[in-house]
């Protein structure tokens, strides 16, 4: 129960207890990139971005195609090198670290971990020719789960949340519907409770009945586990119904920010009131 | 009795770029505050900057000039310069809002709409939805469309989905943009009810309100937004 309704309790001489760890925590970034800039020879890819990503928080970001938002998208979760600038992360032992001065071994035990990484087609995120069961399976045996019964029972309870029947733990992905596959790469990343998941235009390519399903599904998935995300998407509408906060993207350089339905309602820079007004209406 | 929410001073106008930069002026210089315990409502004509102060309040319009404080968590926080991380920590505890439009979401059922901002303050979902069904039966939402994703509704059911959605909370700060304007008589007395509870509760309220008679019933304060029109420029 909350505090009660009654705003004369605010009065009250401030007796608060101290606020504790957990929540201390709570007021720092779990992410944040200083002044990344990424040079592809004398072509900007995105320049001097600063951005926080905080627990909890879902985080688009939007522009047209060569905007950089891929790019940035790369900088952040040790894909690509940055030209400069500073990514830092806060580790699950409160420890912030900056990933670019991170061995590789513990880079890639990171993604493959604390991390997500969902991918616009299903392919690059998804092992093919195994079977979906294994696919789910081989992120947790990466965190040390050895037990085959578990594995299975876990990846199957994970494939139910993402709506996928118990009967096609078996099959390959290749014998999957796009949506299928993608709701697959899906479980693939959660299965093993990441904090922070990176998505790239996650429902791109999809029908707009199946992109309706997805965005649904993360929704709720992304609600219940309390995931940070930081979404790439060029659909306004996804971003409106996904995300917190948004980052507008043009020519490498973010030119708005702000809660996601103050951008979106009250666009102020030139380009971002472009794009509002370039919405299809429905 | 504590001032949950003042405004001082606060303007705001559009600059529509891909107009040539024309400026269009909202308000201007809008001062006012209100009550715990009271029902204030805007009024003015149509076009008078009424729904654009509501979502200043909101945090969904910027803010150019001025303050907008509330209590918020025993502290003083001023909403036009707060960041977007505050402005939702204000919406989660503080400030709760009935939107004159639903933004329906696909496949989400109508419980779990008008459930969801108590489920965010971390109400178990199972007693939030009973909340909201409590708050559905009230407004006389039909049964049989509880379970059912709202964006086939009609404009009065989706409104009494919204109604519930915003005064589910026990926010100390509520604002009603027109929440009744498609609503039969006797669910608008069923509003007028729940207005007065709100307001029986302490809790501050500011709305729009088009028709009289309901504003007649549930306005302790009028203020006028004429007063707040921008001045011609010279």
């Amino acid at each position: 129960m909350t505090v009660a309704g009654s705003v004369s309790h605010i009065e009250e001489p401030v007796d608060r207890p101290a606020i504790p760890a957990a929540d201390a925590t709570e007021e720092k970034p779990l992410l944040s990139a200083s002044g990344v800039s990424k040079f592809y020879g004398s072509r900007i890819g995105c320049e001097d971005v600063s951005i926080d990503i905080w627990p909890g928080e879902v985080l688009a970001v939007v522009g047209e195609s060569g905007s950089g938002k891929t790019t940035l998208l790369n900088c952040i979760s040790t894909r690509l090198m940055p030209t400069t600038g500073t990514v830092t992360y806060r580790m699950r032992d409160g420890q912030t670290r900056d990933l670019y001065r991170m061995g590789e071994a513990e880079r890639r035990f990171l993604m493959r971990t604390d991390w997500g990484f969902v991918h616009q087609n299903p392919a690059d995120g998804l092992r093919m020719t195994v079977s979906a069961g294994a696919n789910v399976g081989e992120r947790l045996m990466a965190t040390g789960a050895r037990h085959y019964g578990d594995i299975r029972a876990t990846a199957g309870d994970w494939l139910g949340r993402v709506e996928i029947a118990e009967d096609r733990i078996d099959d390959q992905p290749r014998a999957f519907s796009g949506g299928m596959r993608q709701r697959l790469q899906i479980a693939r990343n959660l299965v093993t409770g990441p904090r922070l998941v990176f998505m790239d235009e996650p429902t791109g390519g999809l029908d707009v009945s199946v992109q309706a399903r997805l965005l649904d599904l993360l929704r709720g998935l992304v609600t219940d586990l309390g995931l940070a995300v930081v979404v790439v998407t060029h659909d306004l509408a996804v971003a409106r119904l996904l995300s917190h906060r948004m980052v507008v993207m043009k020519d490498g350089r973010v030119i708005e920010t702000g809660l996601t339905d103050r951008v979106l309602d009250d666009p102020r820079a030139p380009y971002t009131q472009l794009l509002v007004s370039s919405i299809l209406q429905a | 009795m504590a001032v949950p929410l003042i405004v001082s001073g606060v303007s705001k106008s559009f600059t529509m770029h891909l107009r040539g930069g024309v400026r269009i002026p909202v308000v201007d210089a809008v001062h006012f505050s209100i009550e715990a315990g009271q029902c204030a409502v805007l009024s003015g004509p149509s076009g008078v900057g009424k729904s654009s102060i509501l979502k200043m309040l909101y945090g969904n319009y910027a803010v150019d000039v001025g303050q907008i404080l509330i209590r918020h968590n025993g502290t003083l926080l001023d909403l036009a310069q707060a960041e977007p991380r505050q402005v939702m920590a204000v919406r989660r505890d503080t400030i709760g809002y009935v939107s004159q439009f639903l933004r329906a979401v696909p496949r989400v059922s109508a419980l779990d709409v008008a459930a969801e901002p108590l489920v965010q303050r971390g109400t178990d979902s199972d007693t939030a939805r009973r909340r909201a069904a409590d708050l559905f039966a009230r407004l006389n939402l039909p049964e049989k469309l509880w379970e059912l994703p709202p964006a086939t509704f009609s404009g009065g059911e989706q409104q009494r989905v919204n109604i519930a959605r915003g005064f589910i909370t026990d926010h100390p700060i509520l604002l009603l943009d027109e929440p009744t304007a498609s609503l039969d008589a006797a669910n608008r007395a069923v509003v007028v009810a729940m207005i007065g509870e709100k307001k029986a509760d302490g809790v501050a309220l500011l709305g729009i309100f088009h028709d009289a008679d309901l504003r007649e019933a549930v306005a302790d304060r009028i203020i006028d937004v004429t007063g707040f029109a921008p001045k011609k420029a010279a």
